[in-house]
């Protein structure tokens, strides 16, 4: 998690990559169902064997692709689920993916705006103060390797002890998560502007804070950007695991663990899907601001 | 010199200071007048402490090796400062145990429970997290090759690859816990896929990374396609493979642990946690906590240092004049 940052980047899927990609999308598919077929198979034949039916290899697979509890349900049977629980029912309800996809998206947005927030003051800090920069870089790594994820229910618990309940506790996970890559991101990205500009800077006898806005903050832009989008996937992941102790009523990730409880593996696997899809959204989403501003700035398009 | 005799009379002023403040917390207010007159000479201390880091940050020395020790010991300091400000704040304040166990506390339950926690870290690290951890990355690795022979397959995976790097992977640990049990194959089961993905990525574009200059002079020795992999494209890729493996080492721990509150038998990390929070036995929690860190910094370090050990040629390492 804390080294994703120097992971190659999420690059959207360029125009020559669709092919193979569509190729290789749908062999995975193939092999989905095929698996299907391959786990719940045991499961079939104890059923039609309950009912002292006749069975075909036609009849054995049409069943394993339409149980009510497969131990891997088949694609289509997911995206059933999908359909049923994000467009056919009303987003008030409890049963709604919609509902359940908001709560966990509102956590994972203001964690993910308080980490980045934090995280520059502190690489603004590191980059300035030498003394910051030995003492507190040093912790900022060790930070990371404590699994925050593992003490996540911890923290909700403590503060939820102090009076702290519902969404803060959550956003502090995610916080906490997120803030790690925009620092080491951001400390890089000040620190690029080089030698020559920085004297250019001196000799124009600009002040710091010239400097910073003028040379050192539009120079960090794109490492920041680089940053963000790993940030914002994290803070998902961080506003999920939150959800998950002192059984939380709403988000993605209670739906899994009622889904874990009560052996609905068609529910843990529409949530999954759709926490797949709306972690897929938000970097792609970063990913045009990121453009969009960089175009403004009159950097490359 | 001159700088450093200056920041050992502050350190060594702010060490004398924090021993009589820790043992004046300990043995109750009887010492100190007042207790703001406690908290005023905390905040002196830590004053005098940090102009003793800022002093010691800005030493030079020609001597590489005493260098070193100034560099090392700035971050030492700070993290045994901010312990002695933990200790200080929970004693003196009377913090209840249940928001926040002190330090003291903390390291007499690893004394005191260090059986149960050696068992659940033979459950969660020594099993879930190593068997996962060897077989997510190997068979990454494997992907890799096998991608790199057809480029095709490369072409559909990578974009694949690189979207499942911002998933939220964690979550496939209920349907593991499904499939193969309670016990540790589960959450192995749950490292192996989240280990996976990385290691495909970066070996994919560490095989990329020898030049076309040197892979021509191996053209030019009629060189077959597993003879250039082997003795030039791998050797090239190793940073790129190390690099996983570090991001793995650290992401493998976190996986065997939140797998476990899906499901466990009674024993392992994260079931400690997961129950000693209901039990509101925070020092527990804290000393699971601590191992849980130091062993997941123990397992970066030796990756790291393999790494050093087996890439020493590459610039990263050769400019530090190490």
């Amino acid at each position: 998690m804390a080294a994703a940052i120097t992971a190659p980047g999420l690059r959207g899927i360029s125009a020559g990559d669709a092919v193979p990609v569509a190729v290789v999308s749908l062999g995975l598919l193939v092999l989905w169902y095929a698996a299907a077929v391959w786990l719940n198979a045991d499961l079939q034949i104890d059923a039609f064997a309950r009912q002292g039916a006749d069975w075909t290899t036609g009849d054995l697979i049409a069943g394993t692709w339409a149980q009510e509890r497969p131990l891997l349900p088949a694609p289509h049977q997911v995206a059933a689920e999908m359909w049923a629980t994000i467009v056919d029912t009303a987003i008030t309800s409890k049963r709604s993916l919609v509902y359940h996809g908001w709560v966990t998206l509102s956590s994972t947005l203001l964690g993910f705006a308080a980490g980045t927030l934090l995280g520059i003051v502190l690489a603004v800090g590191i980059v300035h103060v030498r003394a910051l920069e030995k003492s507190l870089l040093p912790w900022i790594i060790a930070s990371q390797t404590i699994p925050i994820l593992a003490i996540a229910p911890m923290v909700i618990v403590v503060l939820g002890a102090v009076g702290l309940k519902g969404l803060i506790p959550k956003a502090v996970i995610s916080t906490y998560l997120c803030f790690f890559p925009v620092v080491i991101g951001m400390v890089k990205g000040l620190r690029a502007p080089d030698l020559l500009q920085m004297d250019l800077m001196r000799t124009y006898n600009a002040s710091g804070a010239q400097t910073f806005f003028k040379l050192r903050w539009p120079t960090a832009l794109p490492f920041l950007f680089a940053s963000l989008k790993v940030a914002i996937a994290i803070s998902l992941v961080g506003a999920i695991i939150a959800e998950l102790p002192t059984g939380a009523q709403a988000g993605l990730g209670a739906r899994l663990l009622a889904g874990s409880y009560y052996g609905q593996t068609i529910q843990i696997w529409s949530a999954l899907i759709t926490a797949a899809l709306l972690a897929a959204a938000l970097v792609a989403l970063m990913s045009l601001i990121e453009r969009a501003v960089l175009r403004a700035m009159g950097g490359r398009p | 010199m001159k700088t450093l005799r200056a920041a050992v009379a502050f350190l060594l002023f702010a060490l004398a200071g924090a021993i009589v403040a820790l043992f004046s917390v300990h043995t109750g207010p009887d010492v100190w007048p007042f207790s703001s007159g406690l908290w005023l000479s905390v905040l002196v201390l830590t004053v005098i402490a940090w102009q003793g880091l800022s002093t010691l940050a800005a030493f030079r020395s020609r001597n590489a090796r005493h260098q070193r020790l100034a560099d090392l010991a700035v971050p030492a300091i700070f993290g045994l400062w901010l312990v002695f400000l933990w200790e200080v704040v929970t004693v003196g304040a009377n913090v209840p145990q249940v928001l926040l166990p002190s330090p003291g506390l903390i390291v007499a339950r690893l004394f005191t429970s260090a059986d149960v926690l050696l068992a659940d870290f033979r459950q969660t690290f020594l099993q879930a997290v190593l068997a996962g951890y060897a077989l997510g990355c190997l068979g990454g690795f494997l992907v890799a090759i096998l991608a790199d022979r057809v480029p095709f397959l490369k072409r559909g995976l990578l974009p694949l690859g690189n979207l499942a790097s911002a998933l939220p992977i964690v979550g496939v640990a209920p349907i593991m816990v499904m499939w193969f049990g309670f016990d540790w194959p589960s959450k192995a089961a749950v490292v192996v896929i989240m280990t996976f993905f990385p290691m495909l990525v970066n070996t994919v574009a560490g095989l990329a990374a020898a030049s076309v200059q040197e892979r021509e002079l191996l053209d030019t020795y009629a060189a077959s396609y597993w003879q250039s992999l082997v003795s030039l494209r791998l050797p090239a890729a190793m940073p790129f493979i190390f690099n996983a493996l570090k991001i793995n080492s650290t992401l493998a721990l976190i996986g065997a642990i939140v797998a476990e509150f899906f499901g466990t038998p009674i024993v392992g990390m994260g079931f400690r946690i997961s129950t000693e929070v209901g039990r509101m036995n925070l020092d527990m929690v804290w000393a699971e906590i601590v191992l849980a860190a130091v062993a997941g910094s123990a397992f970066y370090g030796l990756v790291a240092m393999a790494e050093r050990r087996l890439t020493f040629w590459h610039p990263s390492y050769r400019q530090r004049g190490v």
